[in-house]
């Protein structure tokens, strides 16, 4: 097609006499301002690339010799030596020391707060009220393993059954059923047994014969009423308290298959004055002895 | 040159010369366009809702986020906006070189059908769990290996056609689609250069390690952006918005030198996506400063694209499908200003890895590629289909007014929402200790997640009834055209 330059009469520009399927373009220069800011981040680019680090390959630091390496490590050194001190007489102190004292106690509550919710709160509970399933309530008096500061910081250091730590929570309960160590009618009796404890049992004669049952096979762990063993972990079961759901399908479950939940072990992987924090901070859920 | 047909400037006039179009190919592509764009919503819809309310993803591992995400973002990038963009290159290419489709009638539909295997086979391979787990990449070897033969042949295609142009210039949309098609190519091949695993394995390991691996990909990654994304969409603007304002493009100068500088620039950004991380010093400070000078030639095409409508802005008022096409250039405006902001390192921490980088990326996505393509089939589908007009003007408003506010919604819920989950993750408290809880900042943008989810909700509805606006028009007896056919350098195609 032959170039036929033509003027546009709206914008009085010239075409650049190209045409294609209709289309032309007009001949207008760069606009001014556009150029004028383009060699402005032409500009700053060039300057910012002098002050900081632009040459590959050869450790060149710029001339503010700015490097982010250089940046970070003195703020993350100077918030340690501030937090230092403190944490120094955490690590030193017992948890029971630490909350006994005011000013510890404080900060270390502040600091088991957030270290809860970044760490535990996953399974516990944001309020440490816990979860459906097997994560148990850390807010009220029914524990596993103990209330005490000593119980809690023993269980958040060592954890349970995690197959990591030699002196983790835990022992295993036997799978009664699946082992074949009771019959699906003795583990039934056992079950309207532990049902009868809080009265809601519905079979008396299974609940009889439950009873020798449990006095057999559960009583050595869980204590002759259902007490429970904090020595063992195993709970008790005279109360409404369940773990893993006090429905007479669950207990079923229970009592066949067995439970066994499991928590890490913390002390490899938290700073000891975190797990004393976290340990204070626990106790004051609610349940503390 | 001995290529048929191919125009000599120096030569001077050549004499016009009927071509053919081919054209049942880019009607089945523009259909692809329009059904894999619902598709794309409507996974990007459910994924939403799984954020907000995570037990509907069902607890069943092919409805989980982490596999439908890349089934949402390859349906939108690759499947909505890749058949748009072959749609009308392969449109655009012939009509402003006067020529036919290098390879003819095969070559395109070869290219449509490999092109809709390669989306089905990616998007299987997403939900059974197979995928390098590469952001935009996400695809094995053997998809890859399949969408390098399509792409090569698309290249020859959309190239062959240059080459036998009867223009003596090659018109800017055509720069714009040919840098798309090359750049994506070479990005494709040196990201997913991998090692099958070999026995019969459909995984693979990549080539790269470490933080070259990082780099590589968020060179992909970022000029997936730059090249599919903006490129390849700006070419569809060069072509459609004069066509719809019956105006002259505003610069033939600024033209040529934000295309240089865009294409120069771009594929040195990417490092901006590892800010703060194992990569190099160096690397972020250029990463950062080339995305400051990439400002001015992005914004090169919106004011090409705005401008061109001086002496046509009245045409607003009376077409809607401009209207798309218009505020997608201001989409795009935006997002080409926020995405230098973001790059500077100090906005960086705080940015970085929050909503505000989602919201970024949709405004980009939904309105700028998303309304500029929306503009484009509601040209082309009267054109391909020998209509006189649209069905109804007034659903395309409805159409335009319903995305455009599912975009507000979405993107302000996301800069509102990934501002604050920046500030809580940095707060802490006056002993030194974290304000906040990841938990907490989840729980914090919950309502975020709902607007969010709510936004999308609202764009797709807008494409369904886009769907059925087109459906109408494609079927109306009372809106065939005549005239259109007989027009010169237009022969009908074959059998419809």
């Amino acid at each position: 097609m032959p170039t036929k330059v033509e003027k546009d009469s709206i914008t009085g520009r010239e075409t650049t006499g190209h045409q294609w399927d209709g289309l032309k373009e007009l001949n207008t220069p760069l606009p001014k301002w556009w150029l004028y800011v383009f060699y402005a981040c032409i500009a700053f680019a060039i300057v910012w690339a002098i002050i900081y680090p632009s040459i590959p390959m050869t450790g060149a630091r710029g001339l503010s010799g700015w490097t982010a390496r250089g940046a970070i490590g003195p703020e993350l050194e100077a918030e340690r030596q501030s937090r230092e001190p403190m944490l120094a007489k955490l690590r030193a102190a017992t948890p029971a020391q630490i909350a006994a004292d005011p000013a510890m106690r404080a900060y270390a509550l502040a600091g088991g707060r957030i270290a809860f919710a970044n760490n535990c709160a996953g399974c516990h509970g944001s309020g440490g009220q816990g979860a459906a399933g097997g994560f148990p309530s850390l807010a009220d008096d029914d524990w596993l393993y103990g209330g005490s500061f000593e119980a809690i910081h023993g269980t958040i250091a060592h954890g349970v059954r995690n197959g990591a730590d030699a002196d983790a929570r835990g022992i295993a309960m036997p799978r009664f059923l699946a082992d074949g160590l009771l019959t699906a009618p003795q583990v039934n009796d056992v079950a309207e047994h532990l049902l009868g404890f809080t009265g809601r049992a519905t079979d008396a004669a299974a609940a009889e014969r439950g009873a020798a049952v449990f006095a057999e096979n559960c009583a050595s762990c869980h204590g002759e009423k259902g007490e429970g063993n904090r020595e063992m972990g195993a709970p008790r079961l005279n109360d409404q308290v369940w773990l893993y759901g006090g429905d007479k399908a669950s207990i079923l479950r229970s009592v066949g298959y067995a439970r066994a939940g499991v928590m890490p072990d913390w002390a490899g992987k938290l700073d000891p004055a975190i797990i004393n924090m976290l340990t204070v901070y626990v106790h004051a859920l609610g349940g503390g002895e | 040159m001995a290529v048929a047909g191919y125009a000599d400037p120096a030569a001077g006039p050549v004499p016009e010369r009927d071509f053919e179009m081919v054209e049942a190919p880019i009607r089945a592509f523009a259909i692809a366009t329009v059904f894999w764009g619902v598709v794309g919503f409507l996974v990007g819809v459910t994924i939403a809702s799984e954020l907000a309310w995570p037990l509907l993803n069902l607890d069943l591992e092919w409805t989980t986020f982490g596999r439908l995400r890349p089934v949402h973002t390859s349906a939108v990038i690759f499947a909505f906006g890749g058949n748009a963009l072959i749609c009308t290159s392969l449109y655009v290419v012939q009509k402003t070189c006067r020529a036919r489709l290098f390879g003819g009638e095969d070559m395109g539909w070869f290219l449509f059908w490999g092109y809709q295997f390669f989306i089905v086979t990616a998007a299987l391979g997403y939900v059974l769990g197979v995928t390098q787990g590469k952001e935009y990449a996400e695809p094995e070897w053997y998809v890859d290996l399949f969408l390098t033969v399509v792409w090569v042949a698309y290249l020859i295609a959309f190239g062959g056609t240059i080459l036998r142009r009867q223009e003596p210039h090659i018109y800017v949309a055509n720069w714009f689609y040919l840098a798309f098609i090359i750049t994506i190519a070479m990005l494709h091949l040196v990201n997913n250069a991998a090692l099958p695993v070999g026995g019969g394995s459909g995984q693979s390991y990549i080539v790269w390690s470490g933080v070259q691996d990082a780099m590589i990909q968020w060179w992909y990654g970022h000029n997936a952006v730059g090249f599919f994304l903006t490129a390849g969409f700006l070419g569809m603007m060069y072509y459609f918005i004069p066509k719809q304002a019956e105006r002259p493009v505003y610069s033939y100068r600024l033209s040529i030198v934000h295309f240089w500088t865009l294409i120069f620039l771009y594929i040195w950004a990417g490092p901006h996506h590892l800010h703060y991380t194992a990569l190099p010093d160096w690397a972020q400070t250029l990463g950062m400063v080339f995305s400051i000078v990439l400002w001015m030639p992005s914004w090169g095409g919106m004011i090409n694209g705005l401008m061109t409508l001086s002496g046509a802005w009245d045409k607003l008022r009376t077409n809607p499908a401009l209207r798309f096409s218009v505020t997608a250039v201001g989409f795009y405006g935006m997002s080409t200003f926020e995405g230098p902001v973001m790059s500077i390192k100090a906005v960086n921490s705080l940015s970085h890895y929050t909503d505000w980088t989602i919201g970024h990326v949709h405004s980009g996505a939904m309105g700028w590629v998303g309304f500029i393509t929306f503009g484009a089939m509601y040209y082309l589908f009267p054109k391909l289909w020998r209509k006189s007009a649209l069905y109804s003007e007034k659903l395309v408003s409805w159409h335009f007014w319903l995305a455009t506010l599912g975009i507000v919604f979405y993107i302000t819920a996301m800069w509102v929402s990934g501002i604050m989950q920046g500030l809580m993750w940095r707060s802490y408290d006056e002993l030194g200790f974290l304000q906040y809880s990841f938990v907490e900042t989840v729980a914090a943008m919950h309502p975020y997640y709902v607007i969010r989810m709510f936004g999308g909700l609202l764009y797709l509805s807008g494409a369904l009834i886009m769907v059925y606006n087109l459906w109408k028009t494609v079927r109306s007896e009372a809106l065939a055209e005549q005239a259109y056919a007989a027009q010169p350098g237009f022969a009908p195609a074959a059998a419809e």
